[in-house]
Order: structure tokens, then C-alpha cells, then sequence
């Protein structure tokens, strides 16, 4: 190798934007919204729950969109994998009633443990199947995408009739995990707690991933431009089936907190919190896990807010939330540089 | 001339309805450059991207290094020994400019006498290493999209219009990094800027309407005015 010539290229000093406004937003959010609930303890109690359901949101949603990002799929099947994870951690923790039932944590969390695994594999495994069945011969068509994977989403619900009945079924929390710890006047649910531990696991897990890994490279890189990481010599597709599955492992983890969190179970319970599912990825921005998180707070804060504010707007709230971000930022919270 | 590296014969590209590349034949010897040049539309990127297996062609042979690789898929190819600057230069802008280096080293973790290589060439990647290529100047980013295609040391090299849109310093310095960099490698370059082409190019190839119109030394096209008036419609004197 022989020496190079050094160049008179340009290098100035590029400028990094340091964009922590949107961080702030569910901050002032929950500051504006103290006065208006006039009571700590009130107040507490809505800003948990508003994280806790957040965190099961945002488990739901990371995975979908990724798979928006990376394989710009529309996928409006992703609902079946949360209703199949929380009918197959049903089926698990049925059998082990003992367990769940019993007066020992350990026992109570290694069911809830079995189930979740159950879930993840159970989920996964048929997003494998429904990427190469259902999703592959329509890449690239939007249209047929936002049918195909609505018509999988209608299936998998009667499917889950067949198999597991139509009426609704119990999901009820293990011993250890009712109730709520006091402090004065305030309580705070057990059952919230795991879910905002299991949420921030999660979205800790996959920024490492993303961000300290080779593979997470490849995510980030594919998610901007799939074309050029192929033209690198990498076959995006493989990582499009890893993803895909991942996603929907993800979304069968989130259907169990969720069920657990309802503690009913019905075949519609993943196309109910789909709309909640498109408006934390369109609010966070298609494919930015970080936007998602974000997105998936701000979302359940406005929900709990609004509800106990002002219940007759309730429904209307996070599409009012999404309007009010995308009038401020076209592209989401945090917008994935595409293309 | 030096043996073929890459051949092209009879090759057509479809885009959707659209008949783009008509009958293209072309041959890059190995070593040094080859600039494809011609007007807007002529079919020159479709024929670097049909190279690179982006678009597949519909009918005709690529032969690459002995191998036929026309409708072999895009990540093959390029494990095969090809790199490619799209003309978007296509940086991830999301990644820092290591992440970026990182990703185009297939082989493993870049290797620093390589990078010490390429600084060399492009001291702005040594500066920027952690930046997001997101923040990068057009110029800079050209410079990383083509280390990034050197990172390792590969057969050939397709190059789509590295001077687009950048400043003359910017481009002078492009043209003393090529001028060492097809010591190494093979490159093939295509180029609307006919000075740049022509101080650096060893072969020309000249499209129009989809098909290969004229192919020979890059000496021959400099200098000769007649020649350059009739197949590009210009002369390098009107362009210096």
C-alpha cells in the first residue's frame, strides 16, 4: 500500500443537534396536569398507571416498528400475536394454578416465567410462518399488505374461537403480584411495578442491542436504506425474518402484561389496542425504538389524564395527541433518517 | 488493453414498463478506470446498478472475474468482490461515521493500517470518526460513501457520479484520491464532470439511449474535439 496525498477537503466542524425537547414533553405533560387533578395521591396513582400502561404499550409496539422501519411492511396483523401470546400463557398458567395460587413469589413468577417463554416462542415461531406465508408475497404493496395482514388479523381471532372458545376467559394475576404497596395515603399496584420493570428491561435490552451490536448496526443501517446495506454484501432478508419474529415475540410478551393487566381475556383484545399500537409508532416516528418509548408514555399519560379529567373526551384524546405532534413534527417525535 | 474483469454483452434492463438499457456491451479491463460517460437518461446508472444485481437484467450476460453474475442477487455480488458509491451516496445517516466503516467491513474490525490508508486520502473521517454521517457535508459524505467502499480491498469498484453537487476543492481532492486509489483497485466511474473524467480516466465508454455508443482510450476521446462535440455534445476545452 503507498502513501496518499493528503486533501484540501472541507472539515468544518459538523453541528449535532442535541433534540431533548420531546423528552420533556411527558415532564410538562404531568406538570400541567397536577393542578389540574388538585391531589397528590390522585395524581401519583394516574402518572404510575399511565407509565405501567405505557411500558406494555411500548412492548407491543417496539416490535411493529421495527418491522415498518426495516421492512416497511404495513402490518395490521400484529394484534393476533398479543391475543395468541395471552391465550398461550392462559393455557400455561391454567395447569399451574397451583403455582400461581401458591404464598411464594418464586413460584408465582417462575409460572408467570413459563408462560411468558411460552408466549414469546409461541408468538414468534408464528411470525415466522406468517412473514413467509402471509407477508412475503406482498412486499413492496402497501395496499395488499393492509389487507392481507387485516384478513390474518380476522383469522387468527376465529381461529382462537375454535381453539379456545368465544366467551371470555379469566387471566388472573399470581398471589403475589394483587394488591399494592402503601405509602400514606398512597398505593401503588404490584402488578404495575413488573410492568414498568419488564418495559424498561425491554427497552434497555434492545437499545444495547441496537446500539452495542453488530446485528443492531445492521437494523439501524436497514431501517435508513435496505438497498445499500445489501449492496455491502448483506442479505437483509434473513434479518427481515429475524425481525419479524423478534417483533412478533415481543407483541406476544406484551398480549400476557396486558391480559394480566385487564385480567380478562377475549380474541379482540390485540385489534382493540392496535389503534393505540399505530398512533405511539406514528407519534414516535416509523422505525425509531427510542420514538416508540417515548410515543407509548406520552400516549398512556394523555389517556389517564384525559380520562379522569375530562371523560367524555377520553376517546378522542390520543388521536387529538397525535394531530397536535404531527402538526409540531411531520415525521414524529424522532424521525428515522430514510432513503 | 488488460484482460477483461467485467464484461457486459447484449444487455437489456427492464424498470417497470420501461425498456432502459438496450443491448449494452461493454468491457472494463482489469486495473485503472473506466469512465462511462453520457447525457442525462442515457442509461448509466441502470447499467451500474444491473452490474451490482439492484435491477436484474432481462436479457444478455454479465461476466465478472470468470463468473456470470448477471441475476445473481445484490449481497452475493457484493461478497464477490464489488463495492458501489450510488450517486444518493446512500451514508447511514443515523450511524456515526465509524459505525458506518464498521458496517462496510465485512471481514471483521476495520483494519487500522487500512483506515491509516484512507485517512490518508480523506482526513475529514479521522476528524468525524464519532459523528453521525447524518451531520456530514455533501463533500464529506462523498468521502465517507467512498471509504466506506474501500474499506476493504475489493476487485472492482462502481462509482456513480462522485463530483455531483461538490465544491472544485472538494473535487480536486477527489481527483489526487483516485489517482491513488486505481493503483489498487479497478474502478469503474460514471461521470457527468468531463474534466474530472478525463484527467483520470485510462478507458471511455459513451452511452446513449440505453446502448453503448463509442469505447476506447480516454487519451483518444481528450483529444480529440471532433469526437467529444459529436458523442457528448461538448469538448473538454469548453468546459475548463
Amino acid at each position: 500500500m503507498t502513501s496518499a496525498p493528503a486533501t484540501t477537503a472541507s472539515d468544518a466542524i459538523p453541528k449535532v443537534r442535541l433534540d431533548l425537547l420531546p423528552i420533556l414533553l411527558p415532564v410538562a405533560i404531568a406538570a400541567v396536569a397536577y393542578p389540574l387533578v388538585g391531589n397528590l395521591t390522585t395524581w401519583l396513582t394516574l402518572t404510575i398507571a399511565a407509565l405501567a400502561m405505557g411500558m406494555m404499550i411500548f412492548v407491543i409496539a417496539s416490535g411493529l416498528t421495527l418491522v415498518f422501519g426495516l421492512m416497511d411492511v404495513l402490518n395490521f396483523g400484529h394484534g393476533a400475536f398479543i391475543a395468541i401470546g395471552a391465550y398461550l400463557a392462559m393455557t400455561v398458567l391454567i395447569p399451574l394454578s397451583g403455582w400461581t395460587q401458591a404464598d411464594s413469589l418464586a413460584l408465582n413468577l417462575l409460572a408467570l416465567l413459563l408462560a411468558v417463554v411460552v408466549a414469546a416462542i409461541g408468538t414468534g415461531l408464528l411470525g415466522w410462518a406468517f412473514e413467509r406465508v402471509i407477508v412475503k408475497p406482498v412486499y413492496g404493496q402497501h395496499l395488499k399488505q393492509i389487507l392481507v395482514t387485516m384478513g390474518g388479523l380476522i383469522v387468527a381471532e376465529q381461529l382462537i374461537h375454535v381453539i379456545w372458545g368465544g366467551d371470555q376467559k379469566p387471566m388472573t394475576l399470581p398471589t403475589a403480584l394483587r394488591g399494592a404497596f402503601t405509602i400514606g395515603d398512597f398505593a401503588l399496584e404490584k402488578f404495575r411495578l413488573l410492568a414498568v420493570a419488564v418495559g424498561l428491561a425491554v427497552f434497555a435490552g434492545m437499545m444495547i442491542v441496537l446500539n452495542r451490536t453488530r446485528l443492531g448496526l445492521l437494523i439501524r443501517a436497514g431501517v435508513e436504506n435496505s438497498e445499500m446495506v445489501e449492496a455491502l454484501g448483506y442479505r437483509i432478508r434473513r434479518l427481515f425474518v429475524g425481525v419479524f419474529m423478534a417483533g412478533s415475540a415481543l407483541a406476544g410478551l406484551g398480549g400476557v402484561l396486558w391480559a394480566l393487566y385487564r385480567e380478562t381475556l377475549t380474541a379482540s383484545i390485540g385489534g382493540d389496542v392496535m389503534v393505540l399500537v399505530f398512533i405511539v409508532i406514528i407519534v414516535g416516528g416509523l422505525g425509531s425504538v427510542g420514538g416508540c418509548f417515548l410515543g407509548a408514555i406520552l400516549v398512556a399519560m394523555t389517556a389517564n389524564y384525559v380520562a379522569f379529567l375530562a371523560p367524555k373526551v377520553a376517546l378522542a384524546s390520543n388521536i387529538l395527541l397525535m394531530v397536535a405532534v404531527l402538526m409540531w413534527r411531520p415525521q414524529g417525535l424522532y424521525p428515522v433518517a430514510k432513503r | 488493453m488488460a484482460e477483461a474483469l467485467l464484461t457486459l454483452e447484449g444487455v437489456h434492463t427492464h424498470i417497470g414498463e420501461y425498456h432502459i438499457l438496450q443491448g449494452v456491451d461493454l468491457v472494463v479491463p482489469r486495473g485503472g478506470i473506466t469512465v462511462l460517460l453520457g447525457r442525462n437518461g442515457a442509461g448509466k446508472t441502470t447499467t451500474l446498478r444491473t452490474i451490482m444485481g439492484l435491477w436484474k437484467p432481462s436479457r444478455g450476460t454479465v461476466t465478472f472475474d470468470g463468473r456470470a453474475i448477471g441475476g445473481t442477487d445484490t449481497p452475493t455480488i457484493a461478497q464477490g468482490g464489488i463495492a458501489y458509491v450510488p450517486e444518493t451516496m446512500a451514508v447511514f445517516a443515523d450511524l456515526t461515521v465509524e459505525e458506518n466503516m464498521i458496517l462496510a467491513a465485512r471481514q471483521g474490525p476495520p483494519d487500522p493500517a487500512r483506515l491509516d490508508w484512507i485517512f490518508g486520502f480523506f482526513p475529514a473521517m479521522k476528524k468525524f470518526w464519532q459523528y453521525p454521517a447524518g451531520v456530514l457535508s455533501g463533500g464529506q459524505k462523498q468521502m465517507l460513501a467512498i471509504s466506506r467502499a474501500i474499506i476493504e480491498k475489493r476487485t472492482l469498484i462502481l462509482i456513480d457520479e462522485p463530483t455531483k453537487g461538490l465544491a472544485p476543492a472538494i473535487i480536486e481532492s477527489m481527483i489526487g484520491a483516485f489517482a491513488e486509489l486505481k493503483r489498487d483497485t479497478t474502478i469503474l466511474l460514471v461521470e457527468q464532470n468531463f474534466r474530472f473524467a478525463a484527467s483520470l480516466g485510462d478507458q471511455v465508454a459513451v452511452m446513449d439511449d440505453g446502448r453503448v455508443v463509442h469505447r476506447g482510450t480516454m487519451a483518444g476521446l481528450s483529444g480529440d474535439e471532433t469526437l467529444q462535440t459529436r458523442l457528448l455534445g461538448l469538448s473538454l476545452d469548453a468546459h475548463q
